[in-house]
């Protein structure tokens, strides 16, 4: 079973598609769901259909553009974001006055539903990538923070206090202590905040714009044409498992350092 | 000279809760001779660490003062290495970089304090091991590194807050042997924490019992006048040693007990 782990997950897919398929099928269920036999595929559509709408947009080359815009709008989001938060939670993190001062602002801001403010960012942004970009900062930003700051905080007094026995001044502590121990905490919070500058590249997209692939689904759902908009759904999925994967491999060369689950874990 | 020099150091804390204030040692005056080791046991949470800190620098003391050198103690102690009792490597930093940290912050070359932290390993017995991040070595091996680490500054003066408890006994032994062959080679300073009694006597060629907390003070001295070089393992079995044993042994047990009344109070309150 476990060998074949992989198999069997793409039989599981294989099967989902297939009866999804099956389901949407005109004239095979009894007519006691939906009066129209054509009803289940207009509302749900069907895979079939979809799959020919990722293909013609991948051999036409008509998605590309659409992706590029998407990603660089969310590698954008997702770099300030967390340099922002870095900056900002190693700056808090280190100095206590400020830190009680902005508290409540940033318990407030974290707990605004920031999505609403995508509108806004149009106004000042205008249509491009950048109303996007900023959505996507708002996002990534308090995820980072939150965690440098929580890094920064949990520094082992001791790994502290041995390298000031050894002679570092306060930048070399920032330097050689805080900021490496923060960018540990940094990595773990990376799924997250790459799927969060993800989210606010599509919401920004669907809310307005001319490229994109949110742009596309917005596009697609005005025109009823559901197939696409699940066209749209399974090339943004498959394109966040790269990110993600991504991430991952990143953080795998990244955190060395950092004691491996597995090489604890029983066989 | 005296190479540290307590004189009638208190240290007071506000306690945790807000009332009242806990005053960890009380009038501690202390010598440490240069080239001397000097260990000082007492019971558990009696205060030990708090005197290491004060003679490092790293706390300040209530009232009283240090000299290291004849020189009063202003800020951090620049001629002291502190070997602490948990964890005090960086672990991001491979065994290596965590030996040649120090060096680095004092703006030695890359290439010289590659070369001076390569030969601190071998010293150490971990050639080899340079690049392995410290969750990747045992025990035992992470106290080597933070013993290079420390001693490739080559301090005068070293404060250890039992450096060696976390480790199992052939490992201590084998460490503590190491200890005493690097110290032997150009006598330092040394004040050595520990609540191991054997530890201490073993080592050291002055045994200082502190009393219970809170209020530690020192209630007895003992010259340690057991032959060098030694070996910690065979030292043990020797009549001197077993006498000497006998002797701090009686004067600290009244304390242990006292200490660990109180530890049992406190956690039944």
């Amino acid at each position: 079973m476990r060998k074949y782990l992989r198999l069997w997950q793409l039989l599981l897919l294989a099967l989902i598609f297939i009866l999804w398929q099956v389901l949407a099928q005109p004239n095979l269920l009894p007519p006691i769901v939906w009066e129209n036999p054509d009803r289940a595929a207009f509302f749900f559509g069907e895979p079939v259909k979809i799959f020919r709408v990722v293909w013609e947009w991948f051999s036409g080359g008509a998605i590309y553009q659409h992706l590029w815009v998407t990603l660089q709008e969310t590698v954008l989001a997702f770099a300030i974001g967390s340099l922002l938060g870095l900056v900002v939670g190693l700056w808090l993190g280190l100095a206590p006055t400020a830190s009680a001062l902005f508290d409540p602002y940033i318990t407030a801001m974290n707990a605004m539903p920031r999505v609403v403010l995508a509108p806004i960012f149009m106004v000042w942004f205008g249509l491009g990538i950048w109303s996007k970009v900023a959505l996507g900062v708002t996002l990534v930003f308090f995820i980072v923070f939150f965690n440098v700051y929580q890094g920064v905080k949990e520094v082992s007094p001791v790994v502290l206090n041995n390298s000031v026995m050894l002679g570092a001044n306060r930048r070399q502590l920032l330097r050689y202590v805080y900021l490496p121990s923060a960018t540990s905490w940094l990595f773990s919070s990376l799924h997250t905040a790459v799927g969060m500058a993800f989210v606010g590249a599509v919401v920004g997209e669907y809310l307005g714009s001319a490229r994109g692939v949110g742009y596309l689904i917005q596009q697609a759902e005005g025109a009823f044409d559901i197939n696409t908009v699940f066209a749209g759904i399974l090339v943004l999925t498959a394109f966040a498992l790269v990110l993600d994967f991504a991430v991952g491999h990143t953080e795998r060369r990244l955190l060395v350092w950092r004691p491996a689950q597995s090489e604890t874990e029983q066989l | 000279m005296a190479a540290v020099a307590f004189d009638r150091v208190t240290c007071t804390f506000a306690a945790r809760g807000g009332s009242g204030s806990y005053t960890a040692v009380k009038d501690v005056t202390l010598r440490v001779g240069e080239g001397e080791f000097v260990s000082v046991v007492g019971p558990t949470g009696c205060g030990k660490s708090t005197l290491l800190n004060v003679a490092a620098g790293l706390l300040r003391p209530s009232s009283g003062s240090v000299q290291i050198v004849g020189e009063p103690l202003a800020g951090i102690n620049r001629r002291a290495g502190y070997m602490f009792q948990s964890e005090g490597l960086m672990p991001w930093r491979t065994a290596l970089a965590n030996v040649t940290a120090g060096l680095e912050f004092r703006g030695v070359a890359a290439a010289e304090a590659r070369r001076r932290g390569e030969d601190w390993l071998a010293r150490v017995g971990l050639t080899g091991f340079g690049d392995r991040y410290p969750h990747q070595l045992s025990g035992g091996m992470r106290k080597r590194v933070a013993l290079a680490q420390m001693l490739i500054l080559d301090p005068r003066i070293l404060l250890m807050d039992e450096p060696f408890s976390a480790l199992d006994i052939q490992t201590r032994q084998l460490m503590e042997n190491e200890l005493l062959e690097l110290w032997g080679a150009d006598r330092k300073s040394v004040i050595f924490i520990t609540h191991d009694l054997e530890e201490a006597i073993s080592l050291s060629d002055r045994v200082v019992v502190l009393s219970a907390g809170p209020a530690a003070h020192p209630i007895g001295e003992f010259a340690i006048d057991l032959p060098r070089p030694r070996d910690v393992a065979e030292i043990r079995l020797t009549p001197r040693f077993i006498e000497l044993h006998d002797r701090i042994w009686r004067a600290m047990k009244e304390e242990v007990l006292k200490g660990y009344a109180q530890t049992r109070n406190r956690m039944a309150s």
